[in-house]
């Protein structure tokens, strides 16, 4: 229950952000047009650019550096601005929500978090600045000083913008947090200290050479969008390929139809709960996809593809013919010792290929049970020595969340 | 390059003696050491990054010199970075000269180009959009002196048609070098400001994820491919006959398409639709491909499922397109008697048609357990008697003709005979597209 009482107070807490903004604004008038229109049509532009990737942490990072370099502009042609924290928020709201129209518009609660994560983010650093900057704070900073100055706002500014991150997608997934936060912050040393960077360098520019410098700095940097987004669909086209390949089994008939995807999704779900990271996680996936694989060499198939009732012999056999076939696949060498060792006896096998197994063994025994299969399988994989408790009591606490009917998908 | 003729060398030699001429006013000009030294520290350590992730030129550190320094000393910065970095290919040490010589004379031209156009004053008053202008002439001058130094080598080195290739290569590397000059003007202006250097080097960090990712995109992209050829290998595992026959049917389609007028863009996708034609095999029992003797109609019937069971498999790839459709049709013949649908004429989707032909052309033409191989005039022959009724006669002519100007080369036929001898078990599916191909 806290959970959602934690969501409705970050979303609450954007919303009052916005309408106090908004209010303000109207009130008061917009101060120096020209950089409002012109920061609001880059944000706008960085919006419209952006892409909707499964794995995309930032996934409009013009957008992002420009509405910070918004929040952090203090000067503009060597002229002090007077734009405060309230029209801030206004102008990259308004620009947001031109931006995210249509996508608001098919209801997607990604499109909402990205517009609580932004609002709160610029708020966040305008509140930092603008009151400082205007009573003169910053003064004595000059030069070099004031760069560095600008960039360690923008550090602890992507920072808070982590830790909020962190707690909405827990709160929304039930994810642990911790796991969830370290890989924000390893987002961060990619794709977020380019957006740190830009942001300040934008707002050093805007100050020296004035709004010329927004579309002369902002092509460099659409260039290196469009480069994330060209690696983006390219790991999705592997991603689909791969997911081909698993499906060879159950074409042939090896294997239940579903039956890889399944116990892909549950794998990670299970990986997540034990607080794999996202690469470790990709790997899991993606050994779980090609975990019966291995049946394609075989000359008749296994009865219903069900190799957790086979002797342990033949298991791995099984195994290793499948490792065999992932190795010369080109897949990361990772993903073959997965696939390899997921037969081994349970104390000598690394942890992606114990939840292979597990979840594997119980996919095979709840396909075709009726309404309780699921209760009766887990309580057959306790009593089971091939399969380790840990893993088996993280499983069990995944399917008793998301309900076993329907594990989650991604 | 492994033997470099001797013309190439006289040329790499004049150039540097060009780029040395260019350096030279270095001892009378007042230069500024510590801006030169802090660009070429810069510079050399991008290089060193690039090297470990094989990523692309990367320019900005030498246009902001370019922008910032009287030409002599601009034409500096690049030098420790390519005389320390490794080049890689042999051979190592002309490499490096010559890198370093092309990158002296074309930073040393940007800057006076630059310069000439009154492009210091401008970035120094921070003056714009004018100071767009010398900047655009001094990417203009750089783009053009790369390419035409690189243009020279290759046409002495490596024989290429110079005076064809040039035009090509200076509009290709204009758009990249053109936005690395845009970023190498904002360093140049932010280094000029009271923010100085530090602000200056703000601007490298985006440009290096930008090219980060560039580097990613390769390297999965190569990992994509492998997989691609991995889906074929696992046809290869259940069936030995096969070695090789994906790929050449893939290399056939390619020539086909491409005789046809396709665009780029759709040969690629229909050389996917060779290589993947028979992916569906892997749906099939592996007793039943390696069976010796006569099939049943009923297990003829199953083997014939194969396309439809590479189809669903393939289907939920979405760069795959219309090779999608050449999977699931590819036994189609013209006169409707093919499977799995009998589709006839031009209800067979064209990508289908082409794949048809490739795969019965290799049929015949490569070695098989029982059989030697056909030589490329007679399959040629058998597949223009068997167009109309079976094949698309537009197809067996823009193979015909694609031969004719090109050749055969299947580079793979030499582990063919083993791996099928090895395999001693009759073929399956294609036995029947042979004698299909007979009738």
């Amino acid at each position: 229950m806290s959970r959602s009482v934690l969501l409705v107070l970050i979303r609450g807490s954007a919303a009052l952000v916005a309408l106090l903004s908004l209010g303000v604004t109207l009130w008061t008038g917009v101060q120096e047009r020209g950089a409002a229109l012109a920061f609001g049509v880059l944000v706008l532009v960085g919006e419209l650019a952006r892409w909707s990737g499964t794995d995309a942490r930032e996934a409009a990072p013009l957008g992002a550096a420009g509405a910070l370099s918004y929040a952090l502009l203090g000067e503009d042609a060597g002229r002090a601005s007077h734009h405060g924290v309230f029209q801030t928020v206004a102008v990259v709201l308004g620009a947001c929500l031109l931006g995210s129209v249509p996508r608001l518009a098919r209801g997607e609660e990604q499109a909402l978090d990205h517009l609580t994560r932004r609002i709160l983010t610029v708020a966040f650093a305008a509140v930092c600045f603008q009151p400082l900057y205007g009573a003169g704070v910053f003064r004595d900073w000059i030069g070099p000083a004031y760069a560095l100055l600008l960039l360690a706002l923008l550090v602890l500014t992507a920072l808070c913008g982590a830790v909020l991150s962190a707690v909405s997608a827990h709160c929304r997934t039930g994810w642990p947090f911790g796991p969830l936060l370290r890989e924000e912050l390893r987002g961060l040393l990619g794709i977020g200290s380019a957006v740190c960077a830009t942001g300040a360098v934008m707002a050093l520019a805007v100050a020296v050479a004035g709004l010329w410098a927004l579309p002369v700095f902002s092509l460099p940097l659409l260039l290196t969008q469009l480069s994330l987004r060209r690696y983006a669909a390219v790991r999705s086209t592997y991603r689909q390929t791969i997911a081909s390949l698993a499906r060879a089994t159950e074409v042939a008939g090896y294997t239940p139809p579903g039956h890889a995807r399944r116990v892909a999704a549950l794998s990670r779900a299970v990986g997540r709960e034990l607080g794999m990271t996202e690469p470790e996680l990709t790997v899991l996936e993606h050994a779980a996809l090609m975990h019966d694989i291995g049946q394609l060499s075989l000359v008749d198939p296994v009865p219903a593809g069900a190799t957790a009732g086979l002797p342990a012999e033949q298991q791995r056999r099984i195994a290793l013919l499948g490792g065999a076939v992932v190795r010369q696949t080109g897949v990361d060498a990772r993903v073959a010792v997965v696939v390899e060792r997921q037969a081994d006896p349970c104390p000598e096998q690394p942890l992606p290929a114990r939840i292979v197994r597990t979840v594997n063994a119980y996919e095979e025994k709840v396909h075709g049970a009726g309404p309780g299969g699921s209760l009766k399988a887990l309580e057959e994989l306790r009593l089971a020595a091939e399969h380790a408790p840990d893993v088996v009591e993280a499983l069990a606490r995944v399917l008793s969340r998301d309900g076993p009917a329907s594990p989650p998908v991604g | 390059m492994e033997a470099v003729p001797p013309r190439a060398r006289a040329y790499v030699a004049c150039v540097v003696l060009a780029a040395l001429v260019c350096l030279l006013p270095l001892s009378v000009t007042r230069t500024p050491w510590w801006t030169v030294a802090l660009l070429a520290v810069v510079y050399a350590g991008c290089r060193y990054f690039a090297r470990r992730t094989l990523a692309g030129p990367f320019y900005p550190v030498l246009l902001a010199a370019a922008f910032l320094l009287p030409p002599a000393a601009a034409a500096l910065v690049p030098l420790p970075g390519v005389l320390l970095a490794r080049a890689g290919q042999r051979p190592e040490a002309l490499r490096r000269i010559w890198q370093a010589a092309q990158l002296v004379l074309a930073v040393g031209a940007a800057s006076r180009a630059h310069r000439a156009l009154g492009g210091r004053e401008a970035v120094v008053a921070s003056d714009f959009p004018y100071a767009l202008v010398p900047a655009g002439a001094a990417v203009l001058a750089f783009c053009l002196v790369l390419t035409a130094l690189d243009g020279g080598i290759r046409g002495l080195a490596e024989r290429m048609p110079v005076h064809r290739a040039w035009p090509g290569m200076f509009t290709r590397s204009l758009a990249p070098i053109g936005v690395h000059g845009l970023a190498g003007l904002m360093m140049a202006v932010l280094w000029c400001s009271p923010y100085g250097p530090v602000a200056a080097l703000l601007v490298l960090l985006p440009m290096c994820v930008s090219w980060w990712a560039y580097a990613q995109y390769h390297r999965e992209r190569a990992a994509h491919q492998s997989t691609i050829r991995a889906l074929v290998q696992a046809v290869d595992l259940k069936d030995g006959y096969t070695r090789g026959h994906s790929e050449r049917v893939g290399r056939a389609s390619m020539m086909i398409a491409r005789e046809l007028g396709m665009d780029d863009e759709r040969v690629e996708v229909l050389r996917f639709a060779g290589i993947l034609h028979d992916v569906g095999k892997l749906g099939v029992p592996t007793r039943l491909l390696r069976k010796d003797g006569p099939l049943t109609p009923e297990e003829r019937r199953v083997i014939e499922l194969h396309p439809e069971y590479g189809h669903e498999m393939v289907r939920g790839i979405s760069f795959l397109g219309e090779a999608r459709s050449a999977i699931l049709h590819h036994h189609e013949r013209l006169d409707g008697s093919g499977y799995p649908y009998g589709l006839r004429g031009t209800q067979i989707p064209e990508s289908a048609r082409v794949v048809a032909v490739a795969d019965a052309f290799d049929a015949m033409t490569s070695t098989r357990s029982y059989r030697r191989a056909r030589p490329v005039d007679a399959a040629l022959e058998e597949l223009k008697r068997c167009a109309g009724a079976q094949f698309d006669p537009r197809m067996v002519a823009a193979l015909a003709r694609a031969l004719d100007r090109y050749g055969w080369h299947p580079a793979v036929t030499a582990e063919d005979g083993a791996s099928a001898a090895a395999s001693s078990s009759p073929p399956l599916s294609s036995a029947s597209g042979r004698e299909e191909a007979r009738r």
